[in-house]
């Protein structure tokens, strides 16, 4: 009786719950057709004069146009796709070398892991946007690439010591002596056992770093560390806008709305995914 | 000796050995650095003699080591060297800045838990009602704005539309005019305080709500106490301690967000400084502000893990180390 009570109340838990991982889904689904979309078509040549400048909104161009008298809303369009290039990019980097450095720390000697323990406590103490920036700036000039690999290295401290931590936990499992008994390779050990007992923690992590990437670069770009033109970043669109904002304030808005958006349905989508990898949590929260 | 005091001193080695990892990681990067220093003192079409010059200046001519060992006994004199631009030394000009940047991040962080606090525990503590999800809904959107950009709508807002506060700016003469020099700093407050409240909020209301489900609470209360003396009694010094060891790193990250404010209201503060010294490639500059603004964090984070345990008394009494 208790059995089936349980499977009915986490299905119930899933169906009400679930609506977050929808959202969340359609909003970024949106973003990425939008995305992918720009690379064929705009309603409006980026880089070329299409309107008066500084044109209110109109049917013709939605969003108005900027101080050059570009359409906006195709600039915003294109923002779409390189706030989701960087936030992917991103978390392919961090997570590459955060779950590797993760997991060489959890299998490491006690003095090793201890340093690279303290290490991560250091860089994590160390703000995103700041370790961005150094690296930015050591870099030859701003582009699309550092910006990516930039924000990807700082987010590869958290995801190490989230791994670290997690892996930490199934190493000391018994079966992982079993299965060391029984001559299982470590490398065996962390494929077979480690990795499928991580990951729907680590996914639900990586969305969530996911979205402060899309956060870290547009603020990149707001100081002009970003990629420069005619990559249509909003957060430079911002940064642009701000000296009209006077005169044109939707310019000023406008781009802000669709990164805020994504980075709701980011985490929506990441809030849904935790939901239905840990049943544990449905009941709190 | 008293573990208090055990803790204190290993802690504070801690605290040393991270800042002079902090400054060994700084110098690496920074040498990492395409180009010569020197590059950014001759013109173009300097002749090689000037540029030996320069590089001797600078000292660029050094081998690695040598230029490490200067770098760091510089810094153990509290010698960060000069401008290559303005060649005013750098260490009295970031005090100049911090003048701007300290009240700042203070003032935004005050402000920020002044918000927080009630409105972490109301939504813990009605997290049936609707303004208790109301306030939940809230925090978790303002977690996905940007800072700057919630700095822009604010301008848009009361500087552009309202004329309440100045859009940017600061007094050329500081806070020998506190009233002028208090007015331009108020939207910069607001700005950072509502993005760090957000996030703050969420913590507030999870420690709230692990207290609310304690044994402790329900003892008191089995024992008579009011819900609302229960709660301030055994509840808040409970709560606290996870809540300080977040603040800790949310006031350090509120040092990084004045950087981007300083940028959308035009304050002369350290972040500014920063981003110049990036843009002049002013390397003493920049080296100067990171290595202060590190030594800010980490030493933020040992104030609060002192504060943390102090409170705590099952934490005073252990004698493990930073072990978690």
């Amino acid at each position: 009786m208790s059995e089936s009570t349980i499977i009915i109340a986490s299905v119930e838990g899933k169906k009400r719950r679930s609506w977050t991982f929808t959202i969340g889904a359609i909003i970024v689904g949106l973003q990425v057709v939008i995305g992918l979309m720009t690379l064929i078509w705009t309603p409006f040549d980026p880089s070329a004069m299409s309107g008066g400048r500084l044109g209110a909104a109109s049917l013709v161009h939605l969003a108005g146009t900027d101080r050059l008298g570009r359409d906006l809303f195709s600039l915003i369009m294109i923002g779409s796709r390189i706030a989701l290039t960087v936030g992917s990019g991103a978390i392919v980097i961090g997570g590459l070398i955060g779950i590797t450095i993760g997991l060489l720390a959890a299998f490491a000697s006690k003095t090793l892991d201890d340093v690279l323990a303290a290490g991560l406590d250091i860089l994590i103490a160390f703000p995103t946007l700041l370790l961005a920036m150094l690296i930015v700036a050591s870099s030859d000039g701003a582009s699309l690439t550092t910006a990516i690999v930039a924000i990807g290295i700082a987010n590869s401290a958290i995801v190490a010591r989230l791994t670290r931590i997690l892996a930490k936990r199934v190493l000391s499992m018994d079966y992982i002596t079993a299965s060391r008994i029984s001559g299982t390779s470590w490398l065996g050990v962390v494929m077979i056992h480690v990795l499928p007992n991580i990951w729907p923690t680590l996914l639900v992590n990586l969305a969530l770093q996911f979205g402060l990437a899309v956060i870290a670069e547009a603020s990149l770009s707001y100081l002009g560390l970003g990629a420069p033109p005619p990559n249509a970043s909003w957060g430079r669109l911002l940064q642009e806008a701000q000296a009209t904002v006077y005169t044109a304030p939707l310019g000023a808005i406008a781009p802000g709305i669709a990164l805020v958006s994504l980075v709701i349905g980011i985490n929506l989508l990441a809030d849904g995914l935790r939901d239905l990898a840990d049943p544990t949590r449905r009941s709190r929260r | 000796m008293p573990t208090i005091l055990s803790y204190l001193l290993r802690r504070l080695a801690i605290l040393l050995v991270s800042i002079v990892i902090a400054a060994a990681v700084l110098f690496v990067l920074l040498r990492l650095l395409p180009g010569d220093p020197a590059n950014a003192l001759v013109s173009v079409g300097a002749d090689p003699e000037q540029i030996e010059a320069a590089r001797r200046q600078v000292g660029s001519d050094l081998s690695l080591s040598q230029q490490f060992v200067r770098f760091v006994s510089s810094l153990a004199r509290f010698d960060l060297g000069t401008s290559f631009v303005s060649h005013a030394p750098v260490l009295p000009e970031i005090g100049k800045r911090l003048a701007i940047t300290v009240p700042l991040t203070l003032m935004a962080f005050g402000l920020a838990i002044a918000i927080a606090l009630p409105l972490g525990i109301i939504a813990a503590v009605r997290a049936n009602r609707w303004y208790g999800s109301l306030i939940s809904v809230v925090s978790q959107l303002g977690i996905a704005v940007p800072v700057f950009w919630i700095g822009i709508l604010l301008v848009t807002v009361f500087a552009v539309n309202l004329r309440l506060f100045p859009s940017g700016g600061f007094p050329p003469r500081g806070w020998a005019r506190p009233d002028a020099a208090f007015t331009a700093l108020v939207l910069p407050v607001i700005t950072i305080a509502i993005v760090m409240s957000a996030s703050l909020i969420r913590y507030v209301r999870s420690a709230t709500q692990d207290v609310l489900g304690s044994d402790y609470l329900r003892t008191a209360r089995a024992l008579g106490a009011r819900f609302p003396e229960a709660l301030i009694r055994h509840g808040i010094r409970n709560a606290s301690v996870p809540v300080i060891s977040i603040i800790g790193i949310e006031l350090a990250s509120t040092l990084l967000g004045a950087v981007v404010v300083e940028r959308v209201f035009s304050l002369p503060g350290l972040g500014s400084m920063l981003l110049l010294g990036i843009e002049q490639r002013d390397y003493p500059n920049v080296q100067g502000v990171l290595f202060i603004s590190t030594l800010l964090v980490l030493l933020v984070g040992f104030l609060a893990d002192l504060a943390q345990r102090l409170i705590d008394p099952r934490l005073r009494d252990r004698s493990g180390g930073a072990s978690r």
